[in-house]
């Protein structure tokens, strides 16, 4: 019980730093290694190790599996609309430029929010998978 | 001896290609499905190496533009792998999801006792 | 308009790509079906445009993102991708009917919208691999076709599909894995990924780096003959056709292979072709060895089989040795006949493994023996079976027949006598393996459980009426076929070295 309880007080004071540094990754993304995808994954860790700490019903409170199985199309979706915004504007697929009156402003715009598509879809695949598995065999 | 110096230099391919052959030969001589991943994974991994190691400049630095640095390493191949690494998850979440399902429909996960399970049925 | 018509390639992978996404969100049977019939109608009328443009006007380019290639990503549509896509595209719109019933028989309710999520998802990807012009971008959407194959391979109602889908699995990516391995050499060598730069840089590469060029050509070939079942790689096929759900067997059997043909063509005529003299190296003579190895071996192999889906997959391993038969030739007359065979292939089969679908929705079995004197049952099924099996057989008068005139003609050119018998030997042993399914079919007497059974409802009946009158139509017609088979036969084999 006792080793338990280190890992419960150990797993609460790192559960928000996990979440930061997620966060981090993703932002720091445009000027140094990171972005969506290790940034998802990142999150999606969080909320494993409050399934494997707290147990599989507390993980779900924080990520329903509806929520986690609306996520993944839903990143998808984010990052075609993006690409879908150059083609209402007259551009090409995925030309970023549009989206700003400056285009260099444009491309790092279109790029956050490609990555915040990318994050959604990768943090819920990640934990739609852990769910998956967890579930069997129980 | 230019051929063993060949050798010596180029070690990083030589470890490619070793762990491009473990990998494969898991996954061809392994009857246990979950093996068989893991050998497969092996085998994609050593590609992932494959395309990173020509694009590393020794003395460069990541391709983020800034005037103290002259040389910088090649950011395609990162990319390219990290699209492959994507990839490379789905396939082994993919296969793990099919032998878990294999699991419960058969009882087990060796190939050969499935193939008799399915010649008594 | 003009707005639109730049656009088209794009639309090409995005449309189905947005359907999945969408599909996936609805997650109920009926209104994903509608959702899926919808996207499927609209992608045939985008690939329909940009043939006649191609035609008339030549190839058709798009920078993704407005990035000029070779720096950005490509697509680039010529006459064989724009083929290609027009029958990928068609076949799915053509067959998407049949789904409705066939699939909610064959599947729980819970995974019917997730089936069609996976198939446009595939349907995506193999869209993806004919329009772009990146090598690396081909292996991506190769990866993403394949894996909602495995999917949709894994949902067959039969616990042997789960070890099918596995299997193909790991044959499926070891090919990948070979592929983009061939493509990482490519890379090295020329510093691109973009086709057409490629073929312009590999010509420039140094005579002491020919092996190197030869390990890349030797690696994609292997990886795409793991993915096209070339004989003897054809392994994952057989369990994978028989076990998938009736539906995505017949569009996968239509499609999947076919894409994969396509992309080793557009290695050997528009790359490597063009780079290296790849006529003076023995690897034509040895895909017409393995070519001629399927056509009879996996015949013969299906003359044996009791199940119907399994021989038809084995008959599909010997079809796709007359595509590659074509492919080796490479010649006018070969090529043509190979590429012609994509496409008639792609409608006779999917008509088999409908017509053998609507007998499992009515009868409950494909295995031959229980099906006995179904063909006074189900006529009109049971008819399109035996006009699709002739057209297999290469019967003038169907649609087979043509690609097995240019392929003998073709091999006439190159005064090969012997391999024009072995084109009508293997055609009589896909008369036998017919022969019989029609003999059990159409004379033996109906057993009780076969006499309750009648034909399937329109929405099954109609794309296997449209897609057996294709075979017969297109044994007749051949403007739209052989003809631009011709076109592409032709700029192809100008281009090479």
């Amino acid at each position: 019980m006792n080793f338990d309880l280190i890992l419960r007080i150990g797993a609460k004071l790192v559960l928000p730093f996990i979440l930061l540094f997620a966060l981090y990754v993703q932002f720091h993304g445009d000027y140094g290694p990171g972005g969506g995808f290790q940034a998802g994954v990142i999150a999606a860790s969080m909320v494993i190790l409050v399934s494997i700490t707290f147990g599989l019903q507390n993980a779900r409170r924080i990520a329903p599996q509806g929520m986690v199985e609306t996520m993944v199309p839903l990143g998808v979706l984010i990052f075609a609309s993006v690409g879908v915004a150059g083609l209402a504007m007259g551009k090409n697929f995925l030309d970023y430029s549009v989206l700003s009156g400056d285009p260099r402003h444009g491309r790092h715009l279109g790029i956050l929010l490609v990555e915040a598509g990318v994050f959604v879809t990768v943090s819920g695949t990640m934990i739609a998978l852990f769910y998956a598995f967890v579930e069997r065999g129980r | 001896m230019s051929a063993v110096r060949t050798f010596i230099e180029h070690y990083n391919y030589v470890i490619t290609i070793l762990l491009m052959m473990a990998g494969l030969y898991i996954v061809v001589a392994r009857g246990n499905m979950v093996k068989k991943l893991v050998g497969l994974s092996i085998f994609q991994t050593s590609v992932y190496l494959l395309y990173i190691e020509p694009g590393k400049i020794l003395g460069a630095t990541a391709p983020i533009l800034d005037p103290a640095f002259k040389v910088y390493s090649n950011p395609l191949p990162h990319v390219l792998i990290l699209t492959a690494i994507v990839v490379g998850i789905a396939t082994v979440a993919l296969g793990l999801a099919l032998v878990v399902r294999i699991n419960e429909a058969y009882g087990t996960v060796e190939e050969d006792e499935i193939f008799e399970r399915d010649r008594d049925a | 308009m003009s707005a639109v018509r730049s656009q088209l390639p794009i639309l090409q992978v995005l449309v189905p790509l947005l359907g999945a996404v969408l599909v996936a969100f609805l997650r109920r049977g009926t209104s994903a079906f509608a959702l899926t019939l919808v996207v499927s109608w609209i992608l045939p009328f985008v690939a329909g445009a940009m043939l006649l443009q191609v035609l008339a006007t030549g190839p058709i380019s798009y920078a993704l993102g407005g990035w000029a290639p070779p720096i950005g990503i490509e697509y680039r549509v010529d006459v064989l991708n724009a083929m290609v896509l027009m029958l990928v595209s068609t076949v799915g719109a053509v067959i998407m009917p049949f789904a409705y019933r066939s699939v909610a028989f064959e599947l729980d309710d819970s995974k019917e919208a997730w089936f069609y999520s996976m198939y446009l998802l595939c349907l995506a990807g193999l869209l993806g691999v004919a329009v772009t012009g990146d090598a690396f971008n081909a292996f991506v959407f190769l990866e993403i076709s394949s894996l909602s194959t495995y999917v949709l391979i894994a949902m067959g109602p039969d616990r042997r599909a789960l070890l099918s889908a596995f299997q193909y699995l790991i044959m499926g990516t070891i090919g990948a894995t070979f592929y983009v391995i061939g493509v990482g050499f490519l890379y090295v060598l020329t510093g691109s990924l973009n086709m057409v730069d490629i073929a312009a840089r590999l010509a420039t590469v140094g005579p002491d780096q020919g092996q190197a060029v030869l390990t890349a050509l030797a690696f994609i070939t292997v990886g795409l003959s793991l993915k096209l079942a070339l004989f003897p790689l054809h392994a994952w096929l057989p369990n994978a056709y028989t076990y998938a759900p009736s539906w995505a067997t017949a569009f996968l059997a239509a499609t999947a292979t076919k894409v994969a043909i396509y992309l080793l063509v557009r290695y050997y005529f528009s790359i490597f072709g063009v780079a290296i003299d790849i006529r003076s190296l023995p690897i034509g003579d040895f895909i017409v060895g393995l070519s001629i190895a399927a056509m009879l071996v996996a015949s013969f192999v299906a003359v044996f089989e009791t199940n119907l889906k399994r021989m038809l997959a084995y008959s599909s391993v010997a079809q796709i040795g007359y595509i590659t038969l074509g492919i080796g030739l490479a010649n006018q007359a070969g090529l043509t006949g190979g590429l012609v065979h994509i496409v008639n292939h792609a409608l006779m089969k999917a008509a088999l493994f409908l017509a053998v679908g609507a007998m499992f929705y009515r009868a409950y079995t494909v295995e031959l023996k229980d099906l006995a004197g179904i063909g006074r049952k189900m006529p009109l099924t049971t008819a399109a079976f035996t006009i699709a099996g002739f057209g297999l057989v290469g019967t003038p008068g169907t649609a087979g027949f043509i690609s097995k005139w240019y392929l003998a003609v073709g091999a006439l050119d190159k005064g090969w006598w012997l391999l024009v018998f072995l084109i009508v030997g293997s055609s009589l042993i896909a008369l036998v393996y017919v022969g019989r399914v029609l003999e059990v079919v159409w004379l033996r007497e109906p057993s009780v459980e076969i006499a309750k059974v009648r034909d399937p409802p329109l929405s099954m009946m109609a794309p296997l009426i449209v897609l057996t009158i294709a075979t017969i139509y297109f044994g007749f017609d051949t403007e739209w076929t052989a003809g631009v088979a011709s076109t592409a036969a032709k700029s192809l084999l100008g281009g090479l070295r």
